[in-house]
């Protein structure tokens, strides 16, 4: 039998922001397949500017609810590098535990409640609290860890209250990062029956052959700051961004599009275990072995696989992180700034994949400029062709089109896109 | 979830409650599944019939509506109508959805022509020229401040709003809970801070952390503008740092025309 369907998803559920999805076949052909983002914008690049540098974190901290700390120190860091700022090595790893534990938070998050429920055919997390019970907790359990460490260290879990150009405004109590290290390193059993539930799902088998842009490992997996990489080897330095990720405005959609050696690359954990994996913790590739996952794997859907290979990477080098803050005396949280005129770039590996931040300076460090390239709407033209390949695929194999339209539901969630955020 | 809730021996109806959001980060909604350690208790108070970040599953049946964001486009305004229809009562969830947030910001541009081409070039995009909150549009029964806001808080208002009780903001500013935190005042410290004038009920969140108050949940009901004007400058804090504090997010848009006028 011939395919035959239309389908139309209004506002795409348990994903963040409004995004819709459009396929349409005919007798076997794909007739139309396409990825619509209806977001509304709010301008943040023309809110900032004639703004003085310590509004930037503040504000653009409110892109995104999801990936605040991700944001407010992507914002920082181009702040700081437009100035000449050099964070101590202490601000270095807080910020960095920080930025770990909003990793973990994020992904947990979409692990059990967005993506979770496609794969045991639910409409979302709630039923799961009277059947499952005991994975429910498990998920609060480690998104609260994560929650509590951003508290200490960032001073609030959402739109942080520590971090400011130059360090932070106050340090966690010793006391408290001792107990957090504890809590950590006793979150592995949770951490490994997650990868168990997830070694057990069905991921489905769609490929398609991609680019991935991600920063570039030296000795470490990367974070923050550093050298751009792509799979079809492409190396750029940080403040190159903008051709790295060449954004254009498309019909169909308020957020931009981007692109490099082909028509459209991907960004995300998936990008970052295909680039760096490498520099993964043991443990983590370890579980990268159970999960099916070695590099370069080509199925979008695996970004879900790959996200829980970075939980694992995330708590473990979070423990070392501790131990060295631990071992190295307190310094001064905070160093003076001193604006100056120029340009500052900031690119940060948020939990959906690699951020610019970039501002243009005045004398008296009033922003001028400002342009930040968020992860989601560099994988947006990504996701489109993949709808479109996956239809084609769907078609081919004959699908039925509840099938087609869950197969491309969760195609869609499993680059967690941030809708709002790739609007902003 | 349908067991019945008992308070004190009597059942109580549990409210259908839906989330949504116009314009927005999502953050107020996200702050509601924030709280890990009270989620499944605040869950088995209400039924959720609406939540698209969360759930597949919708609804037009629901009690209480949570809407947060703030209103920028003509079909937002339609959306926002159609909730108003279908809820008993409407609640503004955060400062976007209270003041317009830090989105209002651009209202500050005169030229929205120029705001649009700083981002999208000569792209062309829907949007309204100014950014309102959801009281510009339709009738709002309750408000709750903060960006974000304070799920305790939250948690609180639905207990008391099942349990018919009244529901009464903070008049006092977030001055008086700082200085019951016995924290160091920041003015001391070199630090600008809009505790004096900013309302109550977040437990002066950032100074707790050594960070002044931005001002995010709009003006205490005493809020004395020319005094924090007087201890700014006497501070030697300049104009600038000042307004860019009382514009952040849009509840002090009247003081700051107040004192553009003096
Ligand atoms: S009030 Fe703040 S946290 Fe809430 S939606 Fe608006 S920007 Fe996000
Ligand atoms: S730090 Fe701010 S809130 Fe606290 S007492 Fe001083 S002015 Fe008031
Ligand atoms: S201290 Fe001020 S800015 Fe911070 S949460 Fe309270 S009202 Fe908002």
């Amino acid at each position: 039998m011939k395919v035959t369907c239309d389908i139309n998803v209004h506002h795409l559920t348990r994903v963040e922001g409004h995004g819709n999805i459009k396929i349409r076949i005919k007798k076997g052909e794909v007739e139309e397949a396409y990825w619509e983002v209806v977001e509304t914008p709010r301008f943040f690049e023309a809110l900032l500017v004639n703004k003085k540098w310590d509004n930037a974190p503040y504000i653009c901290g409110r892109i995104c609810g999801i990936c605040s700390i991700g944001h407010t120190l992507a914002s920082i860091r181009a702040v700081e590098n437009g100035f000449g700022i050099i964070p101590t090595e202490q601000t270095g790893k807080l910020r960095l535990l920080l930025k770990h534990m909003e990793t973990l938070q994020s992904h947990i998050l979409h692990l059990y409640f967005l993506a979770a429920p496609d794969f045991l055919s639910t409409g979302s997390v709630l039923p799961l609290i009277k059947t499952h019970p005991e994975v429910v907790q498990r998920a609060l359990r480690l998104k609260m860890l994560a929650n509590d460490v951003c508290d200490i260290v960032g001073g609030r879990r959402m739109h942080p209250t520590r971090t400011v150009v130059g360090g932070f405004t106050m340090l966690p109590e010793k006391a408290e990062l001792i107990k957090i290290c504890r809590r950590l390193e006793n979150s592995a059993p949770d951490l490994m029956e997650t990868a168990e539930l997830f070694s057990s799902l069905d991921i489905p088998d769609f490929i398609r052959e991609t680019e991935f842009v991600s920063l570039k490992g030296v000795d470490n997996y990367p974070f923050i700051g550093g050298d751009l990489l792509s799979t079809d080897g492409v190396e750029m330095e940080e403040q190159e961004y903008r051709m790295m990720s060449n954004e254009y405005c498309v019909a169909r959609s308020t957020s931009k599009w981007s692109k490099l050696s082909r028509e459209s690359f991907a960004v995300g954990a998936l990008a970052r275990c295909n680039n760096n994996f490498e520099f993964l913790h043991p443990l983590a590739k370890e579980a990268a072995g159970k999960l099916g996952f070695s590099p370069v794997n080509h199925n979008p859907y695996m970004n879900n696989m790959a996200q829980l290979i970075e939980c694992i990477h995330v708590v473990m080098d979070s423990i070392t992180l501790i131990e060295d803050l631990l071992g190295n005396g307190r310094q001064e949280p905070r160093q003076a700034v001193h604006p100056q005129k120029g340009v500052g770039v900031g690119a940060v590996e948020v939990p959906r994949g690699i951020l610019y931040h970039s501002y243009e300076f005045d004398g008296e460090g009033r922003i001028q400029k400002a342009d930040c390239v968020i992860p989601t709407s560099q994988n947006n033209a990504n996701i489109h062709y993949d709808i479109k390949a996956l239809a084609a695929q769907c078609a081919e194999a004959g699908k039925s089109d509840h099938e087609i339209e869950k197969l491309a539901e969760m195609l869609v969630r499993a680059y967690d896109p941030c809708i709002s955020c790739s609007v902003h | 979830m349908s067991e019945d809730l008992v308070y004190l021996g009597v059942p109580l109806k549990r409210p259908k409650v839906a989330f949504f959001e116009l314009t927005s980060c999502e953050g107020c909604q996200l702050q509601i599944v924030n709280n890990e350690a009270t989620l499944l208790d605040f869950l088995s108070l209400v039924e959720v019939v609406n939540f698209r970040e969360a759930m597949s599953e919708r609804s037009d049946d629901y009690d209480i509506a949570f809407v947060e964001g703030s209103v920028t486009r003509a079909d937002e305004v339609k959306r926002l109508q159609t909730i108003r229809k279908n809820a008993k009562m409407v609640i503004a969830l955060g400062s976007c959805a209270c003041f317009g947030g830090v989105n209002q910001l651009r209202n500050r541009f005169q030229d929205q022509a120029w705001v649009k081409r700083e981002v999208y070039g000569d792209f062309p995009i829907d949007t309204e020229d100014e950014v309102r909150p959801l009281s510009a549009v339709v009738d709002i029964d309750l408000e709750i401040y903060g960006c974000p806001i304070r799920k305790e808080e939250v948690e609180k208002i639905v207990t008391n709003l099942i349990l018919g009780k009244a529901i009464d903001h903070p008049k006092y500013p977030v001055c008086m809970e700082c200085k019951a935190n016995e924290n160091i005042c920041l003015f001391d410290l070199g630090e600008p801070c809009l505790g004096p004038v900013t309302r109550g009920g977040c437990d002066a969140w950032c100074p707790n952390s050594r960070m002044g108050c931005w001002g995010c949940r709009g003006p205490a009901e005493v809020a004395n503008v020319a005094q924090i004007r007087k201890i700014m400058r006497q501070y030697g804090f300049s104009e600038e740092i000042l307004l860019d504090r009382l514009e952040c997010f849009g509840g002090f848009t009247a003081h700051i025309k107040e004192f553009r006028h003096c």
